[in-house]
C-alpha cells in the first residue's frame, strides 16, 4: 500500500535510497545536502558513516557497490571537489551494485563559499546526472539513478539545489526493494586502471555515453508537455516549477537528465516552435550544449546567470506581466547571522583582534569572526586551507612573518583536511603557529560528530584523534603541543603570545563545547531523567 | 467547501522564534485536510540569529515552492521590523499579521520607528498582536507561534481536526499539550486592532 508523506528534497532522497535498497551511505556534512545521510541513517538495514572528507565518502560509497550493494555518496557542490578525483575514474570502471552520487548546488550561495554549476562535472566525468524538480520526483529519480546506474554500469549523478533539498512536499512511498548483496568479485582489466586497462575502459566509457544518449529520447523523466502559445520552454529542475507557477499553460519540454540530452527530443520541441527559452539556473550548460547540435534558443541572454531564480525572474524573461513593489520609507538595518552568545569561538577571535594577527582562516561557524565586532579572519578559501595558505606566507616573507600570522580552522575542518596541512608544514620545516577552534562538533552543518568528537553518526562512542601522539608523529616536539580551555581568555592568549614568540610550528587548540550541542545534550538528560 | 485557490501564507521572523515549526503545523494541518502543500525555507547560515522566513503554499494543486512576490494572501510575522522586509509579498488588500516584538540586529543602537505606520501605509489588511496578550492569553512566552498560528487560522480554510492532529503530532516532546492550548486560545482570541 502507497502511503503519503510530506518530506523535503532531502529526506526524499534519502527515502527514495532506502526504497532502492540501499545497503551503504557515505558522506561529509555540506548545506544543503547534510540531511540526506542524517535521514538515511535513521532507516533500517542501511549502513552510514560520516567520512572523513567527501573523497573518502565517495570512495567508501564505490567500495560497496563493488562488492555488489547499492551504495549512496552525499555531498554539497564544494564537495564534489574534493571527490571528483575517485569520481573522474570511477567513470571508467563501472560499478558492480548501483553507485549514485547526489550533490546539492547552492545557487544564490545561502550557506557557500561559491555558486559552482555542479552539472559541467557530468560532461567532465561522462557520467549520467538526473535533476528533479521536487520531493516526489526527488525520491524517484533516486530510484531510477540506481536502475541507470547498474543498466549503464555506471556511477550516476543526482543533482539536487538548495530549494529543492530544503523544500517540503508530499511524496507517496513503498516499501523497500531487499537485495542481495554478491560480494567482491576480481576482476582486474575492469577493477584495476593501469593505463594498459585504462585505455580499454576509455572507449567503454564512450560507448556507453553513446548509447545512454540514444536512450535518453526514451526515459520518462524527459517529458514533453503539450501546451499553447507559439514559444516552448526547455528546463528541468525547480525552475520548472517556476514555469509552471507564471505559464501554466505554456509547451515544455523538461529535462530529468540534464546529462547526457535527448537529441531527437530536443530537436523535435524546437522545430514545433518559433522560439525556444532556456531556463536554467547558474551556466548557459543545457543551452550550450542545445547550441552545439545548430539550434538556435534564448537562454543567458534574457535569464542571469548569477544567482537563483524566482517565479519573477522566470515571468521577467519571457515577457510576463510585472508585479507591483512596494516602497518601504523606514530604512531596515541588515540582520546577519552572528556566533550565538557564549559561544567559545568567541574568546579567541577577541584575542587575535587586541593582537591584530593576520589570521589566515577557513570555513565553519568560525568563520563569523571576519564580522564586526571581531573581523579578526582575513582569509577564506576552501576548507584545510587555514594551515596550508599561511604556509605559503611563510614561503614568501620568511619565518619572521609567521610572528604575526596564525592558521586557524575548526575540528571537523582539521580532520577533513587539515592534518594534511599541518604534516605538509611539519615535513616542509615550516614555522606556522596553528590553532584548531575544537567545539566537540561540527557546527555550521547542524552539530554532525566528527572525528574529534568520539561519536559516529548514530552517536555510537568511538575514538577521537589524539592532537598530542598525532603532532608527535608527525615530527613535532610534545611541548609545541598546546591544549587550552575557550573559556580561559588569559590562558589562551598568554599561551598564543608563547608559542609566537617561540618562532617554532606549533598547534594550540583551543578546546570548549558548542553552545547549541550543549544546550540540546542538557534537554536530553532532562528527558532522560523524566 | 475546500479553496481552489492557492493560498499563500508567508511566515517571517527571526532565528529562534519558532517559524520553521509554526510554518510545519500549518502544512501538516492542510495537507490532512487533503490539500497538495508545498513548503519552502531556506536553513544554513541564517539560523545563526538572522532573518528566517517560511513559505506555505496549498490548494488544489501547487507548483512553485515559492510565494510569487504580490501573491501571499497572509503575510505572518513574529517581529515588527521584518514584517516590512517582506513588503513587497503581500497580494493587493492582503492580510498583515504582526507580532509587536522588537528584536535588536546585533551591533544596531537604534530600533528603526514607525515600523507600523509605513505597514499601514500599502493599503493592506494590517492587524497587530501584542505578545504580552498572547502570553497572558496561554500562560507561556514559548508557545507564542502556535498561538499565533490559532489566530492564522481563524483566517484559512482547514477543519479543526486536522489543525489539532498536525499540532499535537509537531509539537516538541512532551508539550503536545501546552501546544494544544495556545492554538486554541489564539483561535478564540482576538487582540489588537
Ligand atoms: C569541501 C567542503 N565540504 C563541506 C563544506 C561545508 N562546511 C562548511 S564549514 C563545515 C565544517 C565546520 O565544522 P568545524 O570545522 O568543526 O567548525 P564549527 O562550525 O564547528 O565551528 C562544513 C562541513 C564546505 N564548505 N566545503
Amino acid at each position: 500500500m502507497s502511503e503519503k508523506l510530506f518530506l523535503s528534497g532531502n529526506e526524499a532522497i534519502a527515502r527514495g535510497a532506502y526504497e532502492a535498497g540501499v545497503k551503504a551511505g557515505a558522506g561529509y556534512p555540506g548545506t544543503p545536502s547534510t540531511e540526506i545521510l542524517e535521514n538515511l541513517c535513521q532507516y533500517p538495514g542501511v549502513k552510514t558513516e560520516w567520512s572523513i572528507n567527501e573523497k573518502v565518502g565517495l570512495e567508501v560509497a564505490y567500495g560497496a557497490a563493488l562488492s555488489g550493494a547499492r551504495a549512496l555518496a552525499t555531498m554539497k557542490h564544494v564537495g564534489l571537489n574534493v571527490a571528483a578525483d575517485p569520481m573522474f575514474t570511477a567513470s571508467y570502471t563501472g560499478i558492480r551494485g548501483g553507485l549514485v552520487i547526489v550533490v546539492a548546488d547552492d545557487p544564490g550561495m545561502h550557506s557557500s563559499q561559491n555558486e559552482q554549476d555542479s552539472r559541467n562535472y557530468a560532461r567532465a566525468a561522462k557520467l549520467p546526472m538526473l535533476e528533479p524538480a521536487d520531493s516526489q520526483e526527488a525520491k524517484d529519480f533516486t530510484k531510477l539513478a540506481f536502475e541507470i546506474s547498474e543498466k549503464y554500469d555506471t556511477p550516476v549523478i543526482l543533482r539536487s539545489t538548495t530549494r529543492l533539498s530544503h523544500s517540503m512536499s508530499i511524496v507517496s512511498v513503498t516499501e523497500r526493494d531487499e537485495r542481495a548483496i554478491p560480494g567482491f568479485a576480481k576482476e582486474i582489466p575492469k577493477y584495476v586502471m593501469i593505463p594498459l586497462y585504462a585505455k580499454k575502459r576509455r572507449i567503454a566509457v564512450e560507448e556507453r555515453t553513446r548509447r545512454l544518449r540514444e536512450a535518453c529520447n526514451e526515459l520518462s523523466v524527459n517529458r514533453l508537455e503539450e501546451g499553447k502559445g507559439d514559444f516552448g520552454i526547455i528546463c528541468g529542475g525547480v525552475p520548472y516549477t517556476y514555469v509552471r507557477e507564471c505559464f501554466p499553460d505554456a509547451p515544455i519540454l523538461k529535462l530529468g537528465m540534464v546529462y547526457p540530452l535527448p537529441e531527437k527530443l530536443i530537436r523535435e520541441f524546437c522545430a514545433k516552435y518559433e522560439k525556444i527559452y532556456v531556463l536554467e539556473e547558474l551556466d548557459p550548460f543545457l543551452e550550450n550544449e542545445i547550441r552545439a547540435l545548430g539550434l538556435d534558443v534564448c537562454g543567458k541572454s534574457s535569464f542571469p546567470a548569477i544567482g537563483e531564480f524566482t517565479p519573477e525572474i522566470v515571468r521577467r524573461g519571457i515577457g510576463g506581466k510585472e508585479p507591483e513593489t512596494r516602497k518601504s520609507a523606514v530604512e531596515l538595518p541588515p540582520r546577519p547571522p552572528e556566533l550565538c552568545p557564549g559561544c567559545p569561538h568567541r574568546t579567541v577571535y577577541e584575542i587575535l583582534r587586541d593582537k591584530k594577527l593576520n589570521v589566515i582562516g577557513d570555513i565553519g561557524c568560525y568563520s563569523l569572526g571576519t564580522l564586526p565586532p571581531f573581523k579578526a579572519m582575513h582569509t577564506l578559501l576552501d576548507m584545510g586551507a587555514g594551515f596550508t595558505v599561511a604556509q605559503g606566507v611563510e614561503l614568501a616573507e620568511g619565518k619572521e612573518a609567521m610572528k604575526n600570522t596564525v592558521g586557524l580552522m575548526g575540528d571537523s575542518t582539521f580532520a577533513h583536511s587539515g592534518i594534511a596541512g599541518l604534516f605538509n608544514a611539519a615535513y616542509n620545516k615550516r614555522h606556522c603557529v596553528f590553532i584548531v577552534l575544537d567545539n566537540g562538533t561540527t557546527a555550521m552543518t547542524g552539530l554532525q560528530p566528527n572525528p574529534l568528537s568520539g561519536k559516529t553518526i548514530d552517536g555510537s562512542p568511538t575514538v577521537s584523534i589524539d592532537y598530542v601522539k598525532l603532532c608527535e608523529a608527525a615530527g613535532m616536539d610534545k611541548a609545541d603541543v598546546k591544549i587550552v580551555s575557550a573559556y580561559n581568555k588569559e590562558e589562551i592568549a598568554g599561551t598564543l603570545d608563547t608559542l609566537l614568540a617561540g618562532g617554532r610550528l606549533s598547534l594550540l587548540v583551543v578546546k570548549g563545547p558548542c553552545m547549541i550541542l550543549k544546550r540540546k545534550q542538557a534537554k536530553k538528560q532532562r528527558e532522560a531523567a523524566g | 467547501m475546500k479553496t481552489s485557490k492557492v493560498m499563500n501564507v508567508l511566515m517571517v521572523g527571526v532565528g529562534g522564534q519558532g517559524i520553521i515549526t509554526a510554518g510545519n503545523m500549518l502544512s501538516l494541518a492542510a495537507m490532512n485536510a487533503g490539500y497538495d502543500v508545498k513548503k519552502s525555507e531556506i536553513h544554513g547560515m541564517s539560523q545563526r540569529g538572522g532573518s528566517v522566513f517560511c513559505h506555505v503554499r496549498f490548494g488544489e494543486k501547487v507548483a512553485s515552492p515559492v510565494i510569487p512576490v504580490g501573491e501571499a494572501d497572509i503575510l505572518v510575522s513574529l517581529e515588527e521590523m521584518e514584517t516590512l522586509r517582506w513588503l513587497d509579498f503581500p497580494a493587493p488588500g492582503g492580510k498583515v499579521i504582526c507580532l509587536k516584538n522588537r528584536i535588536l540586529p546585533h551591533g544596531v543602537e537604534n530600533y528603526p520607528e514607525d515600523t507600523a505606520t509605513e505597514l499601514k501605509k500599502h493599503g493592506l489588511d494590517y492587524m497587530e498582536l501584542l505578545p504580552a496578550d498572547l502570553t497572558a492569553a496561554t500562560g507561556s512566552a514559548k508557545t507564542v507561534n502556535v498561538a499565533v498560528l490559532g489566530i492564522v487560522a481563524g483566517f484559512l480554510d482547514i477543519p479543526e481536526d486536522a489543525w489539532k492532529k498536525a499540532v499535537a503530532e509537531l509539537a516538541p516532546a512532551g508539550t503536545a499539550d501546552l501546544n494544544l492550548y495556545a492554538f486554541e486560545q489564539g483561535r478564540k482570541t482576538t487582540i489588537g486592532e
